[in-house]
């Protein structure tokens, strides 16, 4: 009997130390739009002899927020998904440690918001206005092709757009139509868009799938994203050549977003987790991001696949706006612009 | 036998020591379990994050509230939380007291099913119960497109989304089932024969309401008014999808400031008040129950109730049945319907009407069927089964943590005369409800952050946060019931010599079996549909339903979007199979006394 139990905690004790002694454990966390290959994340465990955790947080800003709490004693090793919008914020609070991968060579200065290279990019996707093609070609209607456009009276109730108070593309929309008409005009504009009969809802949801025209609304412009109507030929219930959507992508209608991955300050991993900013720049991830995650890759040398070379309009002139000014003003630009339009 | 030699040898003492030396120590026993998991996983996680985010606060620590205090638009959304909250309770209450009166007092056939029916409202999330809603009532919904067709329309009459009604109703839609099932569940087992003695003294139907029937029932009514006020006092999701930009709550405005503004000092006040409300409220509701209740002999449910034979009743209850099931059972069916079903979009008529109004072209299965494809050889991509699993693993042990810590509590709390520290330790109960999840999900980040208890990405928090909500619901089910259970008999038990223990199994336990199965179809619910506190810790590779639902609502293409319907269709099934499954429990095991 006591042999038994002898033998049954050596054989545990063995277990337990075959354990500890296996691969190493590298933790990224991620917002939770995250998405990637399940034969990515084993080739990058079984080159590496470690095991992928992702830790999902919530969306972008809450995840930051978690990880901003957390420093010095970080939840994990990497950090990815911040965007423009809240790079300063990660930034003024120091959360990332600097890595300068030589992979960046391949991705284009324009995305490297930060020069001193604690915050790399991983991925850009546009925020454009979406219409209902549909809707346009049944009336004869020209669909607007720029921000100045909505303003004119045969576009009168047509828009549906997000708040920027509690929407990422509320706010990138916002963004591009300060930089359009600048700090004197912008409130103007808004104003313009408010007497023409602009709806506003709080997320992208309830924009796209109730609002808008194409999924049973009655607003056939809606504020979506450069590739949504890529995504509604990929995805669609019964099989169609075109996208039944376009995009507004006139100079200036677009704004860019562009997220970042970081190493987390006070990682104990330092060496595997600059292997995986690598990775995640290197062409094989680059490429599989966009069926994953919806947006683009930085890489210069990703190859998209067909569904997107045939279809995707990318907008040449996206508005810009540097993450310092988003994070000085976005307090105030979404004060006025809600006094603006919602009151 | 044993127990009468027992009853002998106690007997003396026990008159001597009088009734309430021993229980004292009982209750700081059984009070110890609840008190450490309140103090480890809520008040040392909200603790931690004000101190850290009063730290953050620019000047003194008065800065933030003086800041608070100045701006007009936070005294704005205080008065229209309050305000929002009173409409949505007093309009639930009306709604739902008939529907408990019926469920209690009469047997009919589908009553089993109305329940459960009802009970589903609760468990789906908020942009799922956006899509139901918006398939009835939206500019192209059911309801909409028949009025636009009839009438010969040019645009939908009804605006629903954005609007206070929208919020109204689906906190209606929401938390009737509270009330249903926390008065019902009460009223079933009240005597009918206190309101028969009345009617033969001479008192006609509407003064037994009054006088006796009411009365004996406002603690039951009290426990689900304060549920309800304090749930939509705390509303997130509702307010945010459904009410649109025009209104904010405390808790979308802690969660704005939060997220969007990273003001965290003025997060930590807006978060206090919404604490400070909470327990004000809580401590009236303690104050006002403790006068209420009395002690009642309680009936089995099957002698309580009878058949509907008259035609005037027929008539009444149809009107009820049919109120609750346009409320709660339309925007369900119609979100079951478009699962199922295949839309065309036919050629537009008239320049207003220019949208291709959708057409039902039949019924089909592709959307059930792509839920078990992994298109994109997705990581995080989950079978439906896997979702199930998962989600149902979380609810049962939800289900089992909220009892275990609920049913102790409950039965100090019920005391005749319970202690000073039960009394105030009281209201700390409810707090949990009334506290903003956007703060407690980050104090959980900075407090339980090292080792043991490094819990900050650990799995094992969710259902620990999912019982945090549903202790409250499991305390305020179990002590209208265990209140009202007549001290005599506890005392017939233990002058026969039974120890407390004995007394708790063989007195308490049978009599508030039902009330014990309301708080576990509560806690089952409840795990079943949390979203907000799943989403910031849950592994992506085992997402629950609601998380497996947001990620395919969230994508642009007509299929993720049919998808989500279907796997909401698949939510409200299992969360009702749950349900009827919970009320057959009771034949099985404890049985109705």
């Amino acid at each position: 009997m006591n042999k038994k139990i002898i033998l049954l905690l050596v054989s545990l004790g063995m277990i337990l130390t075959a354990c500890a002694s296996g691969p190493q454990t590298l933790k990224v966390m991620t917002h939770d739009s995250f998405a990637m290959s399940e034969e990515l994340k084993t080739a990058f465990e079984e080159r590496n002899d470690v095991t992928l955790e992702i830790i999902a947080s919530g969306d972008t800003g809450s995840a930051l927020n978690k990880a901003i709490l957390s420093k010095g004693n970080p939840i994990a090793d990497v950090f990815y998904g911040v965007d423009n919008t809240f790079l300063n914020r990660a930034l003024e609070e120091g959360i990332f440690e600097v890595y300068d991968s030589p992979v960046l060579d391949v991705i284009p200065d324009d995305f490297e918001l930060d020069p001193q290279k604690r915050a790399l990019p991983v991925d850009f996707g546009d925020v454009c206005l979406n219409y209902d093609r549909r809707y346009f070609d049944d009336l004869g209607l020209q669909p607007p092709l720029n921000l100045a456009d909505l303003l004119k009276p045969e576009y009168e109730g047509l828009l549906v757009v997000t708040n920027p108070a509690t929407s990422s593309p509320g706010l990138a929309f916002l963004l591009a139509t300060i930089r359009q008409f600048g700090e004197d005009g912008y409130l103007v504009y808004w104003q313009g868009l408010k007497e023409n009969d602009l709806l506003v809802v709080n997320d992208w949801e309830t924009a796209y799938y109730s609002e808008f025209s194409r999924s049973g609304g009655s607003r056939p412009i809606v504020l979506s994203y450069a590739s949504s109507p890529v995504f509604e030929v990929i995805y669609t219930d019964a099989p169609i050549d075109e996208p039944p959507t376009g995009i507004v992508y006139g100079d200036g209608a677009c704004f860019r977003q562009v997220e970042f991955v970081g190493i987390l300050d006070g990682t104990k991993q330092r060496g595997l987790a600059e292997k995986w900013v690598d990775f995640m720049l290197s062409t094989a991830f680059q490429e599989d991001i966009p069926l994953q995650m919806f947006v683009f890759p930085v890489n210069q040398n990703a190859q998209l696949d067909p569904a997107f070379t045939r279809h995707l309009v990318v907008p040449e002139m996206p508005a810009f706006v540097s993450p310092e000014d988003i994070a000085h003003n976005r307090e105030r630009w979404i004060q006025e612009w809600t006094e603006t339009v919602l009151r | 036998m044993d127990g009468d030699r027992a009853a002998l040898k106690y007997l003396p003492a026990r008159l001597f020591q009088g009734r309430f030396n021993r229980p004292r120590l009982t209750s700081v026993l059984l009070w110890l379990a609840p008190l450490i998991f309140l103090l480890l996983f809520y008040f040392y996680p909200l603790g931690s994050i004000l101190t850290v985010s009063f730290a953050r606060a620019q000047g003194s620590i008065l800065t933030p509230f003086i800041e608070a205090l100045r701006s007009a638009s936070i005294r704005g959304v205080l008065a229209f939380t309050f305000w929002q909250a009173l409409l949505s309770t007093l309009l639930t209450l009306a709604i739902g007291l008939p529907g408990a009166y019926l469920l209690a007092r009469y047997d009919f056939r589908g009553k089993s099913i109305i329940k459960a029916l009802t009970g589903i409202a609760f468990v789906l999330p908020t942009l799922v119960v956006a899509a139901a809603f918006n398939a009835l009532l939206g500019p192209q919904g059911m309801v909409n497109y028949t009025l636009m067709s009839a009438f010969g329309l040019e645009g939908p009459p009804i605006h629903f989304t954005n609007t206070l009604t929208a919020i109204l109703i689906a906190h209606m839609f929401y938390n009737t089932t509270i009330v249903l099932r926390l008065v019902g569940d009460f009223w079933s087992h009240l005597d009918p024969r206190l309101g028969q003695a009345a009617e033969v003294l001479g008192a006609n139907k509407w003064n037994v309401m009054r006088r006796i029937t009411l009365p004996l029932l406002m603690p039951a009514i009290a426990s689900a008014a304060l549920l309800v006020f304090i749930f939509t006092f705390t509303s997130f999701g509702v307010i945010l999808v459904l009410g649109g930009p025009q209104f904010a709550t405390l808790e979308t405005e802690i969660y704005y400031q939060t997220v969007s503004l990273f003001n965290l000092p003025l997060a930590a006040v807006l978060a206090l008040i919404q604490l400070v409300c909470t327990l004000t409220l809580t401590i009236i509701y303690t104050r006002l129950v403790s006068g209420l209740s009395r002690p009642l002999s309680l009936r089995p449910a099957h002698i309580t109730q009878r058949k509907i034979t008259t035609w005037r009743g027929r008539f009444l209850a149809g009107i009820v049945i049919l109120v609750l099931l346009s409320l709660i059972v339309a925007p369900l069916f119609a979100l079951g319907f478009r699962s199922i079903s295949n839309f065309e979009r036919t050629a537009s008529a008239t320049a207003r009407q220019g949208y291709g109004t959708p057409v039902w072209r039949g019924f089909t299965l592709d959307n059930y069927r792509e839920l078990n494809i992994n298109r994109r050889g997705s990581l995080f991509y989950a079978r439906p089964t896997t979702t199930i699993a998962v989600s149902l693993g979380y609810a049962g042990a939800t289900v089992v943590l909220a009892i275990l810590l609920g049913l102790p509590t409950a039965w100090i709390l019920s005391r005749r005369r319970s202690s000073f520290f039960s009394r105030s330790l009281d209201p700390l109960l409810m707090l949990p409800l009334g506290t903003s999840a956007v703060t407690l999900g980050l104090g959980f980040i900075v407090a339980l952050d090292s080792p043991p208890l490094d819990l900050r990405a650990s799995p094992l928090l969710i259902p620990l946060a999912h019982t945090l909500v549903a202790f409250p619901f499991v305390v305020r089910s179990l002590t209208p019931a265990l209140h009202s259970i007549s001290p005599r008999l506890r005392e017939a038990a233990s002058v026969m010599g039974a120890q407390p223990l004995t007394v708790f199994r063989h007195v308490d336990l049978p009599l508030v079996a039902r009330a014990l199965l309301v708080a576990a179809t509560f806690a089952f619910t409840i795990s079943l549909g949390e979203f907000g506190a799943t989403v910031l810790i849950a592994r992506p590779e085992y997402p629950t339903i609601p998380l497996a639902i947001y990620r395919l609502i969230t994508r642009p293409g007509a299929l993720n979007y049919g998808q989500a319907l279907a796997l909401s269709t698949i939510l409200m099934l299992v969360a009702g199979v749950g349900m009827l499954a919970i009320e057959r429990f009771r034949i099985a095991d404890v049985g109705e006394f």
